[in-house]
């Protein structure tokens, strides 16, 4: 009889150990101040889930989360067809694709904070380029005090910011269709359109899964830039929830409310991910079982 | 359906700095007949494919017309030509059931929608692709997916010509006869203008009603497989058709005869010898062996294939291959004669026709 032993486990060690310092432990502390509250003094008593009925009953987090889907919903909404219609347009060889390539990439090695305080002068009316400019040619622009200036400001950072993110991305799609793709689509007699959206969109929907994702969860994690910018200002027009949360743990110090809140927030944020990738994969699987499990 | 021709058609690709030096194409004149089965046969960037592509308006020629029955193209798309392509690799659109995928030419064109429906029935039947109308085309096989890049021109029933691009290059081989047969079938019931790209000898002879070979960007032969396999008109065609290809010898010319390694060799063609570079050609079926007489054959390998023998060796420091029918032995001291008649002459790589003087 062959010998079973399950020694071979101790190979998953080191990255069971790795997971678990960089991972497990933090978060588990965060669950742990959740259930308790605390006076000071390391004194803590046991609370039960009463954080975070308090938090998912508050209208702040309501508005917070709100204000945060909108953010996002927006972001994704401007961004996606934005980066495919770019992606689109670039150049499949000759020396303008280095060219394009470089330009694409530039606003993603600026490092947040940086963008931030970029946008935050850009759009200053006493000095900004973007803000003056405005106001010279008679616009009453002012996104430390007008709700509308202070969001429209927000998505036009983060659309110059992570769009190239999407265009780089449906890049690498579009250039790994083979050109005899288009070819037949030619003697087929297909429009730009029908090309688009029988050839291109079909075979960049993973890629584009994946952009849509990522800008998903960075758009609704978006903390650095609000912050330098506007602050979460004016009022709390733009605190979104992350601001939100780092006010409550490190502004008030309410440890328990804010562990709450960021268990709330994670949970959030892993739920519409996976509302996302089934939807978008969802055709795959309706195939996969057409044909028999393999694909 | 329409006949096709090419009027002093030539091609050059465009590189970074303009035309590129090399042609693709080198200059030709060809007229392809209505209803016919063409093979364009040839390794590998001998230009076939720009050829094929030239015809189907996918590539503009540098130089020349392309007619379709006497309507001057050249100018015009893929799409107003009216052609069919099937490519190497299957081209399927992946969103698409089977049934859309061949509506989907039909549907650019703004057909009426019950007579697409009408044509995609009939189209599916054809193929045999019927019980797989509704199924995602993306699932199917490479050779279901090949049958639907040829069901998407097949559906055009006013197509001028259907190309074919080194179709079965992806294809099972025990499925490639089945495919071939089908093609052919659909043919001979359609009669339309086939053209049919290939490096592979079988494929283009046994689709083919016509096969065209090329080399290095030029025409050097159209012919039937007959004549391609007792008459090269080029040494090319010779050493590409059959397997193994033509012997081809360096020869002297004395008084109407050759002199191989000192042996005279009776020729059909009168030829005049003069500052050429001749040549003959004799087939490894041509070449008998015997013990008695003839020239010595020095042996390096025998294959065994089955049906018969291939005998490689050297007459004198010159590379011949032999055909030996099975159940006839190889003497210890082989003797090679080659069968006169089956012998052609080439000067300069062009075979000498018979009647005709070297020039």
């Amino acid at each position: 009889m062959k010998v079973q032993n399950n020694r071979a486990w101790f190979l998953v060690l080191p990255v069971l150990v790795l997971v678990a310092l960089s991972a497990v432990i933090p978060l588990m502390t965060v669950v742990n101040y959740s259930v308790q509250d605390t006076f000071g003094n390391n004194e803590f008593f046991w609370v039960g889930t009463e954080w975070f009925q308090e938090i998912l009953a508050s209208e702040r987090f309501h508005n917070a989360l709100l204000r945060t889907l909108l953010f996002s919903a927006l972001i994704l909404a401007i961004e996606i067809p934005l980066g495919i219609l770019i992606a689109l347009a670039m150049p499949k060889k000759g020396a303008g694709v280095s060219v394009c390539l470089v330009l694409m990439a530039l606003p993603l090695l600026i490092p947040w904070n940086v963008v931030g305080t970029i946008w935050q002068v850009f759009g200053r009316v006493d000095i900004g380029l973007l803000g003056h400019g405005l106001a010279e040619i008679g616009f009453d622009y002012n996104y430390t005090q007008d709700v509308f200036d202070a969001w429209a400001t927000l998505i036009a950072m983060d659309v110059w910011h992570w769009t190239s993110l999407v265009v780089l991305l449906c890049y690498s799609g579009l250039i790994a269709i083979p050109e005899v793709y288009y070819q037949a689509a030619r003697i087929d007699g297909a429009s730009r359109w029908a090309v688009f959206r029988y050839i291109q969109l079909p075979k960049i929907k993973r890629v584009l899964l994946i952009a849509v994702l990522l800008r998903f969860m960075d758009s609704f994690m978006i903390y650095t830039e609000p912050f330098v910018v506007t602050g979460g200002g004016p009022g709390n027009a733009t605190t979104f929830l992350s601001i939100d949360l780092v006010q409550m743990a490190v502004g008030q110090f309410d440890l328990g409310p804010a562990a709450a809140m960021s268990l709330i927030y994670f949970l959030v944020i892993l739920l519409l991910c996976w509302v996302f990738y089934t939807i978008m994969t969802s055709s795959d699987a309706e195939e996969s079982k057409r044909s028999g499990g393999g694909s | 359906m329409a006949s096709i021709q090419l009027h002093n058609i030539a091609h050059q690709y465009q590189t970074g700095s303009g035309l590129s030096s090399e042609y693709a194409v080198n200059t030709l004149q060809q007229t392809w007949a209505d209803g016919g089965a063409y093979a364009l046969l040839g390794p590998s960037g001998c230009g076939k494919t720009t050829l094929l592509n030239i015809i189907s308006g996918l590539l503009k020629p540098s130089e020349g017309r392309v007619l379709f029955d006497d309507v001057d193209v050249t100018d015009y798309s893929p799409e107003q030509r009216n052609i069919a392509q099937v490519f190497q690799f299957p081209v399927v659109y992946d969103s698409m059931t089977v049934a859309e995928n061949l509506a989907f030419p039909l549907r650019n064109r703004k057909l009426h929608k019950n007579e697409i429906e009408t044509r995609v029935a009939a189209a599916l039947i054809m193929l045999g692709l019927d019980a797989k109308a509704n199924v995602r085309a993306k699932s199917l096989n490479a050779d279901d997916k090949q049958k639907i890049s040829l069901g998407r021109g097949l559906v055009r029933t006013d197509v001028k010509a259907i190309l074919f691009d080194e179709p079965l290059t992806v294809i099972d081989p025990h499925l490639k006869w089945q495919l071939r047969t089908e093609l052919k079938k659909i043919h001979q019931q359609f009669q339309h203008t086939m053209i049919y790209v290939t490096h592979d000898q079988t494929e283009a002879l046994t689709f083919a009603d016509k096969v065209i070979v090329m080399y290095e960007g030029s025409v050097v032969q159209i012919g039937t497989g007959q004549e391609l396999f007792e008459k090269p008109e080029h040494t090319f065609v010779g050493k590409f058709i059959g397997s193994p290809g033509m012997n081809v010898l360096p020869c002297q010319i004395d008084e109407g005869s050759a002199i191989f390694c000192g042996n005279k060799i009776a020729l059909q063609q009168s030829v005049n010898a003069s500052g050429e570079r001749f040549e003959l050609g004799i087939r490894p079926e041509h070449i008998l062996i015997s013990a008695d007489s003839g020239m010595s054959l020095e042996i390096s390998s025998i294959n065994d294939v089955g049906k018969h023998l291939i005998v490689h060796g050297k007459v004198e420091g010159n590379e011949i291959s032999v055909i030996v029918k099975e159940g006839v032995g190889i003497p210890q001291n082989p003797k090679v004669n080659f069968q006169s008649e089956k012998v052609n002459l080439y000067a300069n790589d062009y075979r000498v026709s018979s009647g005709r003087g070297s020039s």
